[in-house]
């Protein structure tokens, strides 16, 4: 698939207390995940992403809590794609199973703000704005599989119709 | 000749239809124990729903752990605990606990004997990893994860490279599981073992009881780890014995087993350590720590880390006879009610009240923010717990500090963060 959109730019070790505080996981819907999104790492994130918009980041972006709440909240905002230069193990493996891509990528000459095309097929970032291209990491196979299942359940769904779970 | 394997390829190997694994590999594995809780457990309980799924894979391989905002801290964290006691009721899960007979999750199911060596558990919890501690693999997942193995009893796995922590060496009279591990994730950084298992070894292990292990094996996933583990001995058999009503196996390493690094600590050299705001890899040596004179507000006690009796028995041992400093708050958290009463018969609630402190029902709590001791903007804490990252117990501006809990309890005393020796 392909995306377009603008990028929200952030540091080093985001951590899953910044992307949804636990002041808030009393509630697991839709609206109050997406109204607290990344709110302790830019409390005007949630005014300001459109549907579309890439979060962009340095290392161990997602690290800390197991919360599904994280990457749920991202994915609610309108967020197709997160590209970090690394990724905590949890959060990455939360993405792919609940259908939010991730991609690995050298993302220090995207700027907050650039536009980007993100081919999540053949992993190529195209800078609209800086006119350069960067490559992401290949998705390993069972992780582009379920997330083009559309996540880990509507995989095991699938399975159950084949008969071949459960 | 059969591949030599560490202790962690080992355990998930003998939960697949597989004869051989390396890491790298993706495997489905049997799940032994899969654990929820208050905060994860409602998400895996929709999708598990969603699938249109009637019963679970097997009533007595769950742990439903109500302990992030149990006591219900408000109206929606009551609808959260409701949702895991429907549930618990539906499918009669065998590891179900209301509060009182509860506590923190990672502190509670090795108490009871529901973890065990040997074991594959995964947890939708991240510090889930603290099992590591009996010999078991055990690692953190997400809902969607544990609505999976609700429904089929597998997931999958891809099989970690392991790095080899070795301490060697006698620790120092303030020195526990918690400095080092703070020490290791100073030294390898809070993404140092991303995606890999820490196997800890070395003959420091046997000046340390399994207090120590378990809050080593805790905080691994602060170094990004997978899992964190140590190879069952006899300290673990006369932790495991009296508890378990199952069959368990030890699992060791094999000679020869591939290490992706080895690091060997000499732990004759490490003091008490001091993790400063807002990432665990910002451990200093207590005597640089207390040189800063830096003020503290409240000293938080507890959490899966270090709420054990072991714990408290230190910090009481600190403040008894003594105060806590003027306008400051002290927040012991017993880890479960077991450990609750343990410290009621030995006197040391007594010792924690006197000093000038409260002590709450078990529950994680500050620890993540949650409640029962949240701070206001520009306060700080220090806390046994695992994690100080921005806004973590309470306001964006506040700092968390993290120690263990000898130097919690001397910090408190003094209003600044201070060495056990300076009020010894």
């Amino acid at each position: 698939m392909i995306f377009k959109g603008k990028v929200f730019k952030f540091g080093d070790n985001i951590d899953t207390d910044a992307i949804i505080p636990a002041r808030y996981l009393n509630d697991s819907s839709d609206e109050n995940l997406k109204k607290h999104c990344m709110e302790d790492a830019d409390p005007k994130f949630s005014s300001n992403v459109s549907k579309g918009d890439f979060i962009v980041a340095g290392n161990n972006f997602g690290c800390g809590s197991s919360r599904e709440h994280a990457p749920r909240a991202i994915k609610i905002s309108g967020v197709p794609v997160v590209i970090a230069k690394s990724f905590a193990r949890i959060f990455y493996r939360n993405s792919f199973n609940i259908g939010l891509f991730i991609l690995e990528a050298d993302t220090d000459g995207i700027d907050n703000g650039d536009t980007l095309e993100v081919n999540t097929e053949n992993g190529t970032i195209k800078n609209l704005t800086k006119n350069t291209v960067i490559n992401a990491k290949p998705i390993p196979e069972f992780m582009s599989e379920l997330v083009s299942a559309g996540g880990l359940m509507e995989y095991a769904k699938k399975k159950v119709k084949e008969g071949g779970l459960g | 000749m059969e591949r030599p394997l560490t202790i962690t390829e080992k355990i998930i190997l003998n939960h697949t239809n597989q004869d051989d694994v390396s890491p790298g590999d993706i495997v489905n594995a049997k799940i032994d124990i899969a654990l929820g809780n208050d905060i994860t457990a409602p998400i895996a309980i929709k999708e598990f729903e969603a699938i249109g799924m009637k019963t679970v894979f097997d009533r007595q391989k769950i742990a439903l752990v109500p302990d992030h905002f149990v006591p219900n801290k408000d109206i929606l964290s009551a609808k959260q605990a409701k949702m895991l006691r429907e549930f618990a009721k539906t499918h009669d899960i065998k590891y179900y606990f209301e509060c009182g007979e509860a506590g923190v999750e990672h502190a509670l199911l090795p108490e009871k004997g529901i973890v065990l060596p040997g074991d594959l558990v995964i947890g939708a919890d991240s510090h889930t990893c603290t099992y590591g501690a009996l010999g078991a693999f055990a690692t953190g997942v997400g809902s969607t994860d544990l609505a999976y193995v609700f429904a089929f009893g597998e997931l999958w796995l891809k099989i970690p490279k392991s790095i080899k922590v070795v301490f060697t060496g006698k620790p120092g009279k303030w020195v526990s599981g918690k400095d080092l591990v703070l020490y290791l994730i100073g030294q390898i950084g809070v993404e140092g073992a991303n995606y890999m298992a820490l196997e800890f070894s070395g003959d420091t292990f046997k000046y340390l009881g399994m207090a120590d292990r378990f809050t080593i094996a805790n905080m691994a996933i602060e170094a990004g780890a997978k899992s964190g583990i140590f190879e069952p001995d006899e300290i673990t058999e006369d932790y495991v014995e009296k508890r378990a009503k199952r069959d368990y196996v030890f699992y060791r390493s094999d000679e020869g087993a591939k290490y992706a690094k080895v690091l060997n600590f000499n732990t004759e050299t490490i003091n008490p350590q001091v993790a400063f705001p807002h990432l665990p890899e910002n451990s200093v040596d207590i005597n640089e720590a207390s040189a800063k004179d830096i003020k503290i507000d409240q000293s938080v006690i507890g959490s899966c880390t270090n709420g054990r009796i072991e714990d408290l028995r230190i910090a009481a041992q600190i403040l008894k006879g003594k105060k806590i400093a003027k306008y400051t708050r002290l927040i012991v958290i017993p880890a479960t009610n077991e450990v609750y009463k343990m410290a009621e018969k030995e006197g040391l609630i007594d010792i924690f009240m006197d000093a000038g402190g409260v002590v709450s029902t078990p529950t994680c709590g500050p620890c993540l923010g949650g409640y029962m001791g949240i701070l206001a903007d520009g306060e700080r804490a220090i806390s046994s717990t695992n994690r100080n990252f921005k806004g973590r117990m309470g306001d964006v501006t506040s700092e968390v500090y993290l120690a263990n809990p000898a130097v919690c309890a001397a910090s408190i005393i003094l209003g600044k963060i201070a060495s056990p020796e300076e009020v010894m």
